[in-house]
């Protein structure tokens, strides 16, 4: 059997081994016990030639129903987004895709330049003094942000908002445990954060409060009197928000609300939906916390000559540093999705990205109207962005199913949140859902009875 | 000669100018200014750049070209396993029906992605000797992370809480001890001996009833195979303790030996390394993690079973150390491992470690002349050097480093494993062909000839790149992270 990507020859390996002054290769496994040596072909499928794999992976991929041939209300964290088609082509440069984490600076500025803007970019949008090189996805994210919040404070108290979306919710718990950090679910009033249970709960000993903005059900939450009441009954608190980075094109930024950490996810920008993941957490602080932050950091500097040129900097936070003392044990990032959503922001510039953001609460505006046209019940009254929550007559499941027969993906069961939202579906419209689209989907839903 | 500084994005920047096209918008006439109280309304749009859709490829092209991957050149990075990056796997990544499925699709919506999935996970199974392996951590650490948990949590319930100490050795990855503390465990540092391997004596000393885990590499970073791996096994076991397996080398032993049956409970594996997903500029990765069925009851929620009418997720897993990351793991990255894993099967991939062995001992054993080799048995799929040869006569490794730039190479991994004096770490990996082997060669022969005759011209290199030596103390010191316009 040849193997494409193997190049040595019957000719290297013979003169090779004799360089090496050994008989065989298996000479030079010798130091592996027999009694832990695999004697037996490993069991797995044969290797496939170029065209074959091909064609039985677009098979399989066939079977799914995608996104682009399906139209799709799905969000709750993963959002249908118009890609740029500059993104792929910049991204699939092989100097960018091939390239390791940027350890040699003098052969790195590409990247360490690109990473540099994505940094500028997201502390722009979140207004923070500073943002990393990226997190895994905002899940993870939003979770190494109260783990850095309890370090902070010293405290191991914190007060989550129940609208944030569930999966951050589990990851959060598990990262918790991790820390032996205490939970408290703060519930919600009319779809936001509810500020008297807050007061409740808010006293000296918690470590931070964390939202979503907006929330897991679309709705604006109040950052500005959740930051009172901080401010009031907890002052070292640390306000965590989670926001949706397109969502603040639109939205006051948390940072201009007094946020000390901003994370969230970039998937919006750029990156598909990938059956969730690789997607891009970013992570965005205050000065105070510069020297705390996870991951990695790209910092100006200049070469030997006067010129400027980009390093990563502030290493001395990190695993590769500081081991068991290091702030975080991140080690790859998701550079390669950092890049790509820089592109889309760049594309789409100071305009787009507020045309793109209105753009994305108009249509979902009109999908309430729609809705309650047929006599559906939206619930919430606040403002939103591109998601909200409608009542059905039937369950999530059956109507996702009949939506299904009619060539569209249907909305989040979100029975999966809470058992009180029985029959309720997360509807999400994004700018690429027509005026046509959108009515269908309200007639379809509204016919079921 | 370097050619200096390359404008910022937002040094491109013109008002007016514009790189967008967007959906129609056929709903503009709602309203939706007077849903937002003016407190939630952005006072200032966003200051992105704005810039034609040429100037943005420019842009971008122009800092494609100021970087170097391993389709532009040899990249020997000790213990990052920079191999080539099949072309097969980003095409079929990119296929509709893969990347544009969302993770809360119904499950009879995405059996074709979950077939594979499921295929991967016992792929990976087999190839590690573990019982059930999860898709879901992100990367290596997240992998480590989450075997730790998983090692906590299996402790915890036996009631056997006073395990809170975590051993690594000297030569281990940062993200083993860093990954321990994180876990709530103590880091606790094990020896090398003089043979580069584990110093048994001194794991002995230091296994006792407070002994959470072991964590190897295996090779470890020295390239080295822990041939006393059984005995390693036993002590920990006998005390209680699990063994778990670093897989960031896996590379040099597939199809040989298999983490599971050297002993080890709980395994990750990066495929961004062994299995050919690309580096990115440093991610995405993806840190699968598989145990063995004693510690399957721990592994992360949920996870993708299969069926008798498909493929699907198990959520009901009440040991469960939880969930680890949204959704279902790096789907992308997994994609390209399984295809690679497809393309490469049970025999190629046992070529592989072959080839990648044989490459690392080759050079090994001509570089050996020129430079200080601490540790002389065969190497597995990468070897320490030292500089230390070099240092008498004022040369770094870090100058010799730079001055491999000169020459268009990506230099090896420096001053780690921490236990080597002026340590180069060199991995050659399977895919390089003898020709690029022996060029690299040369080229270490030649500073290392200049060193000793020219030692000036290695300590100013590199001489052709972009930017000269760059100061990363100021970097540090005086910290910018943004780019900021002068007023």
């Amino acid at each position: 059997m040849e193997f494409r990507y193997l190049p040595m020859t019957e000719e290297d390996k013979t003169d090779m081994l004799k360089t090496i002054g050994v008989e065989s290769t298996d000479e030079l496994f010798s130091d592996i016990p027999p009694e832990v040596k695999l004697d037996r072909e490993m069991k797995l499928k044969p290797p496939e030639n170029e065209y074959s794999l091909t064609e039985e992976m677009r098979r399989l991929s066939s079977k799914n129903s995608d996104i682009r041939q399906y139209v799709s209300f799905l969000g709750a964290g993963v959002y249908d987004h118009h890609i740029p088609s500059v993104v792929d082509h910049v991204i699939s440069r092989s100097e960018f895709y091939t390239a390791y984490t940027p350890y040699q600076p003098e052969i790195s500025q590409g990247e360490l330049q690109a990473i540099f803007e994505f940094q500028t970019m997201i502390a722009e949008l979140t207004a923070m003094d500073l943002a990393n090189s990226s997190m895994y996805d905002g899940g993870t994210a939003l979770a190494e942000a109260i783990t850095l919040a309890a370090s902070q404070t010293k405290k191991k108290k914190i007060l989550l908002s129940e609208s944030i979306h569930p999966d951050s919710k589990e990851v959060i718990g598990t990262y918790a445990k991790a820390h032996n950090l205490e939970l408290v679910m703060i519930g919600e009033n009319n779809g936001t954060v509810s500020i008297d249970e807050l007061d409740e709960h808010l006293s000296d000993d918690v470590a931070a409060v964390a939202v979503q903005y907006p929330n897991f059900y679309g709705q604006v939450e109040p950052l500005g009197e959740v930051k009172s009441k901080i401010e009031e009954k907890a002052k070292k608190a640390m306000f965590v928000v989670s926001a949706n980075p397109l969502a603040l094109g639109y939205l006051t930024p948390p940072g201009a609300f007094g946020a000390d950490i901003v994370v969230g996810d970039t998937q919006v920008f750029g990156i598909p939906a990938q059956f969730g993941g690789p997607h891009c957490g970013y992570f965005a602080v205050t000065k105070k916390l510069m020297r705390k932050v996870p991951g990695r950091l790209v910092g100006e500097t200049v070469d030997e000559n006067g010129e400027r040129g980009f390093v990563l900097t502030l290493q001395a936070r990190e695993q590769h540093i500081r081991r068991e003392k290091a702030t975080s044990n991140i080690c790859s990032n998701q550079a390669l999705n950092a890049l790509a959503s820089s592109v889309a922001m760049t594309s789409l510039g100071k305009e787009g990205l507020y045309q793109m953001a209105k753009m994305n609460i108009q249509k979902a505006m009109y999908m309430k109207n729609r809705l309650e046209s047929e006599g559906l019940t939206v619930m919430f009254d606040g403002p939103f962005f591109n998601e909200l929550v409608v009542q059905l007559p039937q369950s999530v499941k059956v109507v996702n199913e009949r939506l299904h027969e009619e060539g569209i993906i249907g909305g989040f069961d979100m029975r999966r949140v809470n058992e009180k939202y029985e029959d309720c579906m997360l509807v999400a419209v994004t700018e690429v859902r027509s005026r046509q689209e959108i009515e269908n989907f309200a007639k379809i839903v509204g016919g079921i009875s | 000669m370097n050619n200096g500084a390359y404008p910022l994005i937002f040094e491109r920047s013109r008002s007016g100018r514009t790189g967008f096209s967007l959906p129609q918008n056929d709903v503009e006439e709602m309203d939706v200014d007077g849903l937002f109280d003016e407190d939630y309304k952005r006072k200032e749009k966003a200051d992105l750049p704005e810039v034609s859709e040429l100037q943005l490829i420019r842009h971008y092209t122009g800092l494609s070209s100021r970087n170097h991957g391993v389709d532009t050149g040899f990249y020997p990075l000790g213990s990052c396993t920079m191999k080539y990056n099949p072309k097969i796997n980003e095409d079929v990544a990119r296929l509709p029906g893969f990347s544009h499925i969302h993770p809360f699709q119904e499950e009879s919506t995405v059996q074709g992605a979950l077939h594979w999935m499921y295929d991967l996970q016992e792929s990976l199974s087999e190839i590690t000797g573990m019982h059930t392996v999860t898709l879901q951590p992100a990367a290596g650490a997240q992998g480590e992370w989450t075997g730790l948990m998983m090692i906590r949590a299996y402790h915890e319930e036996r009631g056997d809480t006073g395990r809170t100490k975590v051993i690594v050795p000297d030569s281990a990855h940062g993200t083993n001890p860093a990954s321990a503390t994180v876990a709530g465990f103590e880091a606790v540092t094990v020896k090398t001996d003089e043979r580069g391997l584990v110093d048994i004596e001194d794991l002995k000393r230091l296994v006792d009833e407070h002994t959470a885990a072991l964590m190897l590499t295996n090779p470890n970073t020295l390239g080295l195979f822990e041939e006393d791996i059984v005995e390693m096994a036993t002590i920990v076991h006998d005390a209680g303790g699990k063994l778990y397996y670093d897989g960031a080398n896996l590379n040099a032993i597939l199809g040989y030996t298999r983490p599971g049956d050297m002993g080890f409970d709980v395994v990750h594996l990066n495929l961004h390394k062994t299995f050919t997903g690309p580096h990115g500029g440093g991610g995405p990765g993806s840190g699968p993690v598989g145990v063995t069925e004693e510690l399957e009851p721990y592994l992360p929620k949920p996870l993708l079973v299969k069926q008798e009418d498909g493929y699907g997720f198990e959520y009901e897993r009440p040991q469960s150390i939880g969930r680890v990351k949204p959704y279902y793991g790096n789907f992308g990255i997994n994609l390209r491992a399984y295809t690679y894993i497809r393309t490469m099967g049970a025999e190629g991939l046992k070529r592989v470690s072959e080839y990648a062995v044989l490459n690392a001992n080759y050079m090994m054993r001509r570089l050996e002349k020129s430079f200080e080799l601490p540790y002389s048995q065969h190497c597995k799929h990468e070897f320490v050097l030292s500089g230390s040869i070099q240092k008498k006569l004022g040369v770094r490794t870090l100058d010799m480093a730079k001055r491999l730039l000169d020459f268009g190479y990506h230099p090896p991994t420096i001053y780690f494993p921490i236990n080597v004096e002026e340590a180069m770490m060199i991995e050659p990996t399977e895919t390089e062909a003898k020709e690029t082997l022996d060029d690299f060669i040369d080229t270490m022969e030649r500073i290392a000839e200049e060193a000793e005759h020219d030692p000036e011209k290695v300590q100013e290199a590199p001489f052709t790149t972009v930017v000269g030596r760059l100061d990363e103390t100021t970097a540090a010191r005086k910290p910018v992270l943004k780019y900021q316009p002068e007023e």
